[in-house]
């Protein structure tokens, strides 16, 4: 059963150094005040893994969280490139990171298979493209009915995958809505989870199409406001899109990015608003 | 000019699988002038969005509140994109070589790479699975290459026959709109040939922006100028946005 805690405790409990660590969310809901928290805590080694990186992810590696990212298209949407992962690939700033890529198809697909329990998922992709030559966890197999050469991606399971919600009740039942991502996936697919929720209310009341995540599927369950800012929660906030655009200069230089670091993640308890 | 010819690329009632940036611009200008019936998916998971300002990301709010559907990305790609159900991928690129492979991945190479490009995203499934795949993308010699870096999706590989060998089933990038022009696969060949200038090019400055000796149709054209009605459009459009 989920249980409420509060973030900082949530990520200190879940969240462990040399982890394989998804956060998730497509563009809306993603668990940005986890990251901040995953920062602050001073987590190091990790394996980050996530579709789209994201600011969330180039703030961890920025920081020199990471160690490895797993991950199918990294920049700032709609705005241009990410400047801390740029700098970690292109000048091991401020530590060489590994790379795992993917394709979009790819990684939902691996999800999907560590979330189903099983080795590995197959889709038809990948043919002809070098991605299978730099990344091991793309290899292909042949279909035992028809023969036909088919991409197989290997199963991904996270030790920890956090994302972030709409509204948990208080038993910890959690429910999302809106553009649902691979989010489900990606807890079910983990060994631990943490859930960040807008809210906890008495009672789930229905939203046609929302997921829910029941309390038993879930470990643990924070009420983080506000948590996916600059992302969005549908229905309870916006996306801040100025914020994604101001974040290309803050980012770009490691002084700038070093002072963002110290007066937002280091120096409060993690609130951005 | 780039956009408008984009925008006239794409049919009225196809079903397009739309990138953020040009593409997306360029989708929903067609939408909202001679195709009304366009059907625009995007990655995030939306089926038929129809927003009335362009989309700031490719998971604005917007697509999914003005969608038919609100689907997950897995279904995206395994039910809608994987068995053959879209008409046209829209892509862009960073690198495209003469036979239209794209790189989004690295300039140099790639364990020393020169710019770490964003990678793969959608696009490798897209150009595979799609019927055709539109590429739109600005024209220079750096990103019009001989070869491209890397491979991030598949064109028509090293030419005629290549796609069937590699058991891609749609029939790739069928055109390529730039800034200078409208560039189609040779029948027989699949490699890049000049089909199109945009009004006030020459085949000189095109030439002088594509990294390889460019091939130019018997029968080039020029790009009829954008109409006004489209070009009001495309400034409400970005106005709203």
């Amino acid at each position: 059963m989920a249980e409420i805690v509060s973030l900082a405790d949530g990520i200190a409990e879940l969240v462990r150094d040399g982890d394989v660590v998804a956060l998730e969310g497509f563009t809306h809901l993603i668990p940005m005040a986890a990251g901040r928290e995953i920062i602050r805590q001073g987590r190091r080694e990790l394996t980050l893994v996530r579709m789209t990186p994201d600011l969330v992810y180039d703030q961890l590696i920025g920081a020199g969280c990471a160690r490895k990212l797993v991950f199918s298209w990294g920049g700032n949407p709609g705005v241009g490139s990410l400047h801390r992962f740029r700098d970690a690939v292109e000048h091991a700033w401020p530590r060489a990171l590994e790379l795992e890529e993917h394709s979009h198809a790819g990684m939902a697909n691996r999800y999907v298979a560590g979330a189903s329990g099983l080795p590995f998922a197959v889709l038809r992709g990948y043919s002809g493209t070098d991605l299978g030559a730099v990344t091991p966890t793309i290899r292909s197999v042949d279909c035992p009915f028809t023969g036909e050469r088919l991409a197989a991606v290997a199963a991904l399971n996270p030790d920890v995958t956090v994302v972030h919600a709409q509204r948990a009740d208080r038993r910890g039942n959690v429910q999302l809505w809106g553009l649902l991502g691979v989010q489900k996936e990606a807890v079910l697919a983990a060994r631990r989870s943490l859930v960040t929720v807008e809210e906890v209310v008495a009672e789930l009341s229905p939203v046609p199409g929302a997921v829910v995540l029941p309390s038993w599927a879930v470990d643990r369950v924070a009420v983080v406001p506000g948590g996916a800012h600059p992302s969005y929660a549908q229905g309870y906030s916006e996306r801040d899109n100025q914020w994604y655009q101001d974040w290309d200069a803050i980012s770009r230089d490691r002084e700038r990015f070093g002072e963002w670091l110290r007066d937002n993640v280091f120096a409060d308890s993690g609130s951005l608003a | 000019m780039m956009t408008v010819a984009a925008a006239r690329a794409l049919r009225d009632g196809i079903r397009c699988f739309v990138g953020i940036g040009l593409p997306s611009t360029a989708a929903n200008l067609a939408r909202l002038t001679h195709a009304p019936e366009l059907v625009l998916i995007y990655e995030s998971g939306t089926l038929g969005s129809k927003p009335d300002r362009l989309p700031a990301s490719i998971g604005d709010g917007i697509l999914g509140e003005t969608a038919d559907a609100v689907i997950s990305v897995p279904e995206v790609f395994n039910y809608w994109l994987q068995p053959g159900r879209i008409d046209v991928g829209f892509l862009g690129a960073a690198q495209l070589d003469r036979f239209a492979n794209i790189n989004t991945t690295v300039v140099g190479d790639y364990h020393q790479p020169k710019v770490r490009l964003p990678g793969a995203g959608g696009a490798p499934e897209i150009a595979a699975s799609c019927r055709e795949v539109f590429v739109v993308v600005r024209q220079n010699s750096r990103s019009f290459v001989e070869r491209v870096d890397f491979v991030t999706s598949v064109g028509h590989g090293s030419g005629a026959g290549d796609r069937e060998r590699l058991g891609l089933r749609g029939a790739g990038p069928t055109t390529v709109i730039t800034d200078l022009g409208v560039l189609r696969p040779d029948a027989e060949t699949r490699e890049l040939t000049l089909t199109q200038v945009h009004p006030g090019i020459s085949v000189q400055q095109v030439r002088a922006a594509t990294g390889w000796e460019l091939r130019v149709s018997p029968e080039l054209s020029e790009t009829p100028a954008p109409t006004v009605a489209e070009l009001t459009m495309l400034r409400d459009l970005k106005g709203r946005s």
